[in-house]
């Protein structure tokens, strides 16, 4: 470690190790979500220069994993913030990659100290946090908005000018199907109750049909989000819920046809109230996880779809424990 | 300050604007865009309320109600009688 003025300056590199992708892996995993941080600081990227540019990050080890292996072969400063193991987006979100912490990070790193030149790179998404003309006034630092994806910088660094697509932020499959582990963790111990409740109340096939519900809205609804039609979460999670929904109740209608008509009817119909609502509540908990959706969509959608999953999936628990009801009381007659 | 949308609470004063162009680099979804030297807002259904532009904008020409576009986060703040929702513990 170099001292400056007292204060250390880490050594790291831009080459990951096989304990670094362990360590993405538990983090993609959910597995002490909380736990994935370096120590905020500053750190000596290869053999910087007071030359040397000084790139912002977040103390998550995915961000400043990103940055590091993004930058192979360029010598440079890495600042990182204490975001308590955030990313930087939501970070900058919450305000704790914010304006306040990121000027107290350049006087405790003495950071003037170290470099010749008074600019930083911020990545972009950190902007919603940090308010440039701010940091600037407050700590002479120059702040440039980067590209938003870290991979993106060695080529801005050759202009320092992103192009349009490199300020634009995606959200192609790859980036939706990380995802998909922490949102099956998240509903693991829920899907499980509910199985065991269905179990007794409808079944083996009820308690199957909740489970693929559940799978529907975790797994393929994050998979499936840009080809499901409308532009409403709700309504591609009820479209898909019901999409699942149909098997089983046309098994239900076509599995027991010595019960009367208006049973088999019903029976169907249980799967067709129950199942969609599900899917669709789980669809709508993932606008947290996209890159595009607004607190006023979002808000506009709770107050129009809540109330109608609720009193699908009411009327169908209803409409369930009766049929179950009827079926024993005609069992014991 | 005028709305631009009506799905969203973003705002715009063009006359306020001096055209420094820091909101065209810092929204995600390409909302405003630089028109010779005056900012217009292209996309302003595109809009997810990151407050990202509001908070960079020196001019004070940009105005919206920013906050995360999370439902499961807005309905635990809602249950749980918190102001502002947000994601993952403080």
């Amino acid at each position: 470690m170099t001292e400056t003025n007292g204060n250390s300056i880490r050594p790291t590199t831009s080459t990951l190790t096989w304990a670094n992708h362990w360590d993405h892996f538990l983090a993609r995993w959910a597995i002490n979500r909380m736990g994935h941080r370096i120590e905020p600081g500053l750190y000596a990227l290869g053999s910087p220069t007071p030359d040397s540019p000084v790139f912002v990050t977040a103390n998550y080890t995915l961000s400043f994993d990103a940055l590091r292996s993004a930058l192979s072969g360029i010598h440079g400063y890495i600042l990182v913030l204490d975001t308590r193991g955030i990313n930087v987006w939501c970070a900058a979100g919450k305000g704790t990659f914010g304006t306040d912490e990121l000027v107290h990070r350049i006087e405790a790193t003495a950071l003037s100290n170290v470099v010749n030149h008074r600019v930083l790179i911020v990545p972009q998404l950190g902007a919603p946090g940090i308010a440039a003309h701010q940091v600037r006034k407050r700590s002479g630092f120059k702040v440039e908005y980067g590209p938003v994806r870290a991979a993106d910088l060695p080529a801005y660094l050759k202009t320092h000018e992103a192009t349009p697509e490199m300020r634009r932020v995606q959200f192609p499959l790859r980036d939706r199907l990380v995802l998909v582990p922490v949102e099956l963790v998240a509903a693991l111990l829920p899907m499980l109750i509910v199985a065991i409740v269905a179990f007794f109340v409808g079944g083996p096939w009820a308690s199957a049909a909740t489970v693929a519900a559940i799978l529907a809205g975790t797994v393929l609804f994050p998979v499936l989000l840009p080809w499901l039609p409308t532009h409403v979460f709700s309504g591609k999670g009820f479209l898909l819920g019901g999409i699942v929904a149909l098997p089983f109740a046309l098994a239900a209608f076509l599995g027991n046809l010595d019960a009367a008509l208006w049973m088999r009817v019903l029976s169907a119909l249980t799967y067709l109230l129950v199942l969609p609502p599900i899917t669709a509540f789980l669809s709508l908990n993932f606008t947290g996880a996209t890159t595009f959706t607004s607190r006023s969509g979002v808000r506009r959608e709770i107050f129009a779809y809540i109330p109608m999953m609720a009193w699908m999936f009411g009327g169908g628990i209803v409409l369930t424990i009766a049929l179950t009801a009827i079926r024993i009381a005609g069992g014991l007659l | 300050m005028i709305g631009v949308s009506t799905l969203n609470t973003l705002k715009f004063d063009a006359e306020a604007c001096s055209g420094c162009g820091v909101c065209v680099n810092v929204c995600p979804h390409a909302v405003f865009a630089m028109n010779s030297r005056v900012v217009r807002v292209v996309r302003p259904d595109a809009c997810m309320e990151c407050g990202a532009c509001q908070l960079n904008c020196p001019a004070g020409a940009i105005a919206v109600d920013s906050g995360v576009g999370c439902a499961g986060a807005m309905i635990l703040a809602a249950l749980t009688r918190k102001k502002q929702p947000t994601c993952g513990p403080d």
